[in-house]
């Protein structure tokens, strides 16, 4: 593929199922200021895949409406972590927290992308990225210190969504191409900013960092490969729209 | 939304209790409110006030954090970007609404803790309305229009009333419903004026939720009594029937000019101007409010997992040695 295209399904898949997921928790939050914040993140998201769709569909793809909503499971580029099931909160807390470390820092290197049009949406995106990252080391802190409960809570989140999390990082075979145009940074390298900005945080805590060379990363997801979750979530944010694709809702 | 006058009539012995109180401070509270000032948390006011509008209040609250989800189950299946994201801040609007109603209630001297125990154990109600199913995105469209047109006219009057920070939240809950009446009526239009299959699904949502709009403003003015003491409180600020007729004269003409039908062959509006109407289905209007509706238990159900599923963190949050930490950039 592409790499511009490649690159660009990659980001705008994630940004759309994480912000779907995160829109479930809307009137199930521990508190009510959690429902608001995860559907204001929920809201940036969507936001963030509308303007990369956008940009896609400026290189000739579909437009977004057809390309968000009519895909199917192997047409998607999002890592697995991000379309697991929102779970309980230490679980959708402890995803957000690492996976918006990543995804800041990755929209900070795209800032700086060859692919001026990618930059500028960049420079926007990582600005609201910030608070993103904010909200989840305050509740990471906070939670990561408060009970044995709590920490054993987010410790047992922190071990079962680690292997996900490394699997943002799975490359394709355009990375080379990717990295030499000066689109972007590589995955290795934002994975070394990854690494050193999550333990940043945990170190803060009571909370412990495994040894992540002992993790096998859960990959597939760059390649079109997903659990058994993704269709399942593809299915219903289409039920309306295939109704009549053609018809302006 | 979401809030309506439906669900806080007062209860028949609540006009006694009167006695007990201070004459002299009693007199001086209600030359306050004649005098059109607002009453603050630190006031002195009658007990029966306190009651009241903490449970006015509370109920409105719980209205809407439970009126969130009938339209919340279609924030993932919005169709569109467009439609999807305007759904996620519409339905956030009203959990926000909650956290300022839950705050307003909590200067009474109650908890929002004991606030959402009474609601999951069903000792205090929540607009009617929200007992009832969504079954298309056609009926989520038909809430953020017409069911917020109705709030909108009860909070609207209610926003006058006497108590400061109920109606300071009210100001800003009805800047945002004006909005939501805009997204809700762009909506309904746009599937009014669609497709075939469209137009059905929008008149059938109608259909389906014409009656329960009926009984959003509660029952008729001749059936409830004892709102004169409320009324001259300024706790009630328009009677039931008042805020029924002015909804039917602002969206009836604006719901047939875009072609759609209402399931009453009686509505129309009388040479005196008056709205004339089938009698809605009070008993079932009781007999759903009391927990016996389509959605009761459902609603209850999830508002319950939530309180427990969330309450680690809760716990949590109370544990003095938490790090705090500073959410501000």
């Amino acid at each position: 593929m592409n790499p511009k295209l490649d690159l660009l399904y990659r980001l705008a898949d994630d940004q759309l199922i994480l912000g779907h997921r995160n829109s479930e928790w809307n009137g199930l939050g521990p508190i009510l200021e959690e429902d608001i914040a995860f559907s204001s993140m929920a809201q940036d998201k969507l936001g963030h895949s509308l303007q990369l769709y956008m940009l896609l569909h400026e290189l000739g793809e579909a437009e977004p409406d057809t390309v968000a909503f009519t895909r199917n499971t192997p047409q998607f580029h999002c890592c697995q972590l991000t379309e697991l099931p929102i779970g309980e909160y230490d679980f959708s807390l402890m995803r957000h927290f690492l996976f918006d470390h990543a995804e800041l820092l990755r929209f900070e290197a795209l800032a700086d992308s060859s692919y001026e049009p990618l930059a500028l949406v960049a420079r926007k995106v990582k600005g609201e990225l910030k608070y993103h990252v904010l909200h989840a080391n305050t509740w990471v802190k906070r939670l990561g210190t408060a009970t044995e409960e709590a920490i054993e809570r987010m410790q047992a989140a922190l071990e079962f969504t680690l292997p996900y999390a490394l699997g943002i990082f799975e490359t394709t075979e355009a990375e080379p191409e990717i990295i030499s145009s000066g689109l972007f940074i590589g995955e290795v390298e934002l994975q070394r900013r990854w690494e050193a900005s999550i333990s940043k945080v945990l170190a803060q805590t009571s909370l412990v960092l495994p040894d992540l060379r002992l993790l096998t990363p859960v990959t597939g997801g760059r390649h079109g490969q997903h659990t058994e979750h993704l269709q399942p979530l593809l299915d219903e944010m289409a039920e309306v729209f295939r109704l009549d694709p053609t018809a302006d809702w | 939304m979401y809030g309506s006058a439906s669900t806080h009539d007062i209860p028949n012995q609540a006009t006694t209790g009167l006695e007990n109180e201070d004459p002299i401070l009693l007199a001086e509270f209600e030359a306050h409110i004649a005098r059109g000032e607002k009453i603050e948390p630190t006031d002195w006011m009658p007990q029966l006030y306190r009651k009241q509008l903490t449970r006015m209040i509370e109920q409105h609250a719980h209205s809407e954090i439970i009126g969130s989800l009938p339209e919340g189950t279609w924030i993932t299946r919005a169709p569109g970007f467009r439609r999807k994201m305007a759904q996620m801040a519409k339905v956030q609007d009203e959990v926000g609404h909650a956290q300022l109603l839950y705050s307003a209630a909590e200067t009474l001297g109650k908890t929002r803790e004991q606030m959402l125990s009474d609601l999951i154990n069903g000792k205090s109600k929540y607009s009617n309305v929200f007992n009832y199913p969504t079954p298309t995105w056609a009926d989520s469209n038909v809430i953020s229009w017409l069911i917020d047109a109705g709030a909108i006219v009860n909070q609207m009057a209610n926003a006058k009333g006497s108590y400061g920070p109920y109606c300071r939240a009210l100001d800003r809950i009805c800047a945002e419903e004006a909005f939501h009446l805009k997204y809700g009526h762009d909506a309904v239009v746009h599937l009014a004026t669609g497709t075939p299959i469209q137009r059905r699904m929008m008149q059938e949502a109608l259909n389906r939720w014409w009656p329960a709009i009926m009984t959003f403003f509660g029952p008729s003015d001749k059936m409830s009594t004892h709102t004169e003491i409320l009324m001259r409180w300024k706790v009630k600020m328009a009677t039931n029937d008042a805020c029924r007729q002015q909804f039917l004269d602002m969206y009836v003409p604006k719901i047939w000019e875009i072609g759609l039908t209402l399931p009453d062959a009686n509505l129309h509006k009388n040479e005196d101007g008056v709205w004339e109407f089938s009698e809605p289905d009070w008993e079932d209007f009781k007999r759903v409010i009391n927990g016996d509706g389509p959605c009761n238990a459902e609603r209850i159900a999830v508002r319950r997992a939530a309180e427990e599923n969330g309450a680690w963190v809760r716990r949590a949050m109370q544990q003095p040695q938490a790090r705090y930490v500073r959410p501000l950039a």
